[in-house]
């Protein structure tokens, strides 16, 4: 028994301890500067976050450039898989089209009463900056749902920016370098975004997934919440402006969830809008 | 004579090949993602440093297994030192295998794996979400472990061939 156990420790001392032939540093000494580096960055230490910032500058332009083959043939992929799908489509889409043009006219009519009815109550009003984003990296690692985009501090992207697809928003501004930024995605499961639920007015927290979609959650009265439902952000906290559109709501009958399905699809971003909202009186 | 020296150079950049896949693998998308496969994902660098640790220990160097655990977590944005932690423990582990086996065998070695990335995982879980807050899919790393588990024995052989071709009979 006794020498079972000392067996046990030589092979772990060996292990962990000696210098290996051909290596130039001990593993032990090695985990504890990873310990040393994870706990200085629990604590925000200075050196810790200029580490961070030059490797994320190397890492992220690294990571486009050796993902370029990898990229190519998913491209290649995708585009292949819509050239099958062209067809049906195209006449769901004309079906469509004729459909939304309709409704803009209405949408027209009613934005110009909201503005009208907004300046009688004299409301603040949303100035927005706007940057225009390239994705340089869209790690999809089944732990954390994030970007990376072309855009840093020196382009004036700042933390908490709110990231937008077309008119949807994506998600907000989590990390910034002087060249690059990372988006959270809303389908992450850190991601919590309080929102106005139409066409019933119902305000809840968007919360993300770690998947495509988003759940919703904290409503007192679900059976409110009808299939389809337009989830849009309720401007709650001052991060978002109110309004900005996010997904469907989908019902899911048997775990009794509320899935909201986003606009937009992450898996295709190529282009993204980084904007900011500052309040101004008008 | 300048063919021979070709030969050599190439044969050399061969013998860097753990290396040039391990730096590819951690800053690259080789994920399969656009294929929609629920929850399909395993875990490359893992099973690399593992064989190659365990068989050959002097074709990865310690140092650059954790200068490319801190750019995994650049890419992936977890914590900076996370991945280095698990990647290190995976040396550990492989090293003591290593220490105790006097007759190596496959099956042996992929069951070792399977505990060892149980563990690792296990901890690095702990480490992000009680430390750093941050949460994790618990169900994506189970399926992330599995596949990675059994994905093992492919890479396991297709890197014993390309050992044997490249190193042949050398062991360090």
């Amino acid at each position: 028994m006794q020498a079972s156990r000392d067996d046990f420790v030589i092979a772990i001392r060996s292990a962990f301890l000696k210098k290996e032939n051909k290596q130039k540093f001990s593993l032990l000494a090695l985990i504890f500067l990873t310990f040393l580096i994870l706990i200085t960055e629990k604590f925000n230490f200075k050196p810790i976050d200029y580490l961070k910032i030059s490797l994320r500058e190397v890492a992220y332009r690294s990571t486009f450039i050796v993902s370029i083959p990898e990229n190519f043939i998913k491209k290649t992929y995708v585009s292949a898989k819509n050239h099958f799908k062209v067809y049906e489509e195209n006449k769901q889409l004309k079906e469509k089209l004729e459909l939304e043009t309709s409704k803009n006219y209405n949408s027209e009519y009613i934005l110009e009463e909201n503005k009208r009815l907004r300046s009688t109550i004299e409301e603040t009003n949303n100035q927005t900056s706007e940057i225009i984003g390239k994705v340089l990296v869209d790690k999809k690692s089944p732990f954390l749902r994030s970007v990376i985009v072309n855009r840093g501090s020196r382009d004036g992207v700042i933390l908490g920016m709110a990231v937008l697809d077309k008119s949807y928003l994506i998600g907000k501004v989590v990390e910034v370098t002087f060249t690059t930024s990372r988006i959270l995605l809303l389908s992450d499961l850190n991601s919590k975004v309080p929102v106005d639920i139409m066409p019933n007015n119902i305000q809840s927290i968007l919360s993300g997934t770690g998947d495509y979609n988003g759940l919703i959650q904290y409503t007192r009265d679900k059976s409110l919440l009808e299939d389809d439902a337009i989830v849009f952000t309720s401007g709650a906290g001052g991060l978002f402006k109110s309004g900005i559109p996010i997904g469907k709501i989908k019902n899911d009958p048997i775990n009794s969830k509320i899935n909201v399905y986003f606009f937009s699809d992450f898996s295709q971003l190529r282009y993204v809008k980084i904007t900011s909202y500052k309040e101004e009186a008008e | 004579m300048g063919d021979i020296s070709k030969l050599n150079n190439f044969k050399k950049i061969l013998e860097k090949g753990p290396i040039i896949l391990l730096i590819v693998s951690v800053l690259n998308e080789f994920d399969f993602n656009y294929l929609n496969l629920k929850y399909f994902s395993f875990n490359f660098p893992f099973i690399l440093i593992y064989y190659w640790s365990l068989k050959r220990s002097g074709s990865l160097g310690y140092g650059l297994i954790f200068l490319s655990g801190l750019f995994n977590d650049s890419v992936t944005g977890l914590p900076i030192g996370v991945s280095s932690l698990a990647y290190l423990l995976i040396c550990g582990f492989s090293a003591y295998l290593r220490n105790i086996t006097l007759r190596p065998s496959v099956i042996k070695d992929w069951f070792f794996f399977g505990f060892t990335i149980l563990v690792v995982n296990s901890l690095i879980y702990l480490i992000i979400s009680l430390i750093f807050n941050v949460q994790l899919n618990y169900y994506s790393i189970l399926v992330n472990i599995l596949f990675t588990f059994l994905f093992y024995i492919i890479f396991s052989g297709v890197f014993h061939y390309y050992q044997k071709l490249i190193f042949g009979g050398q062991s360090v």
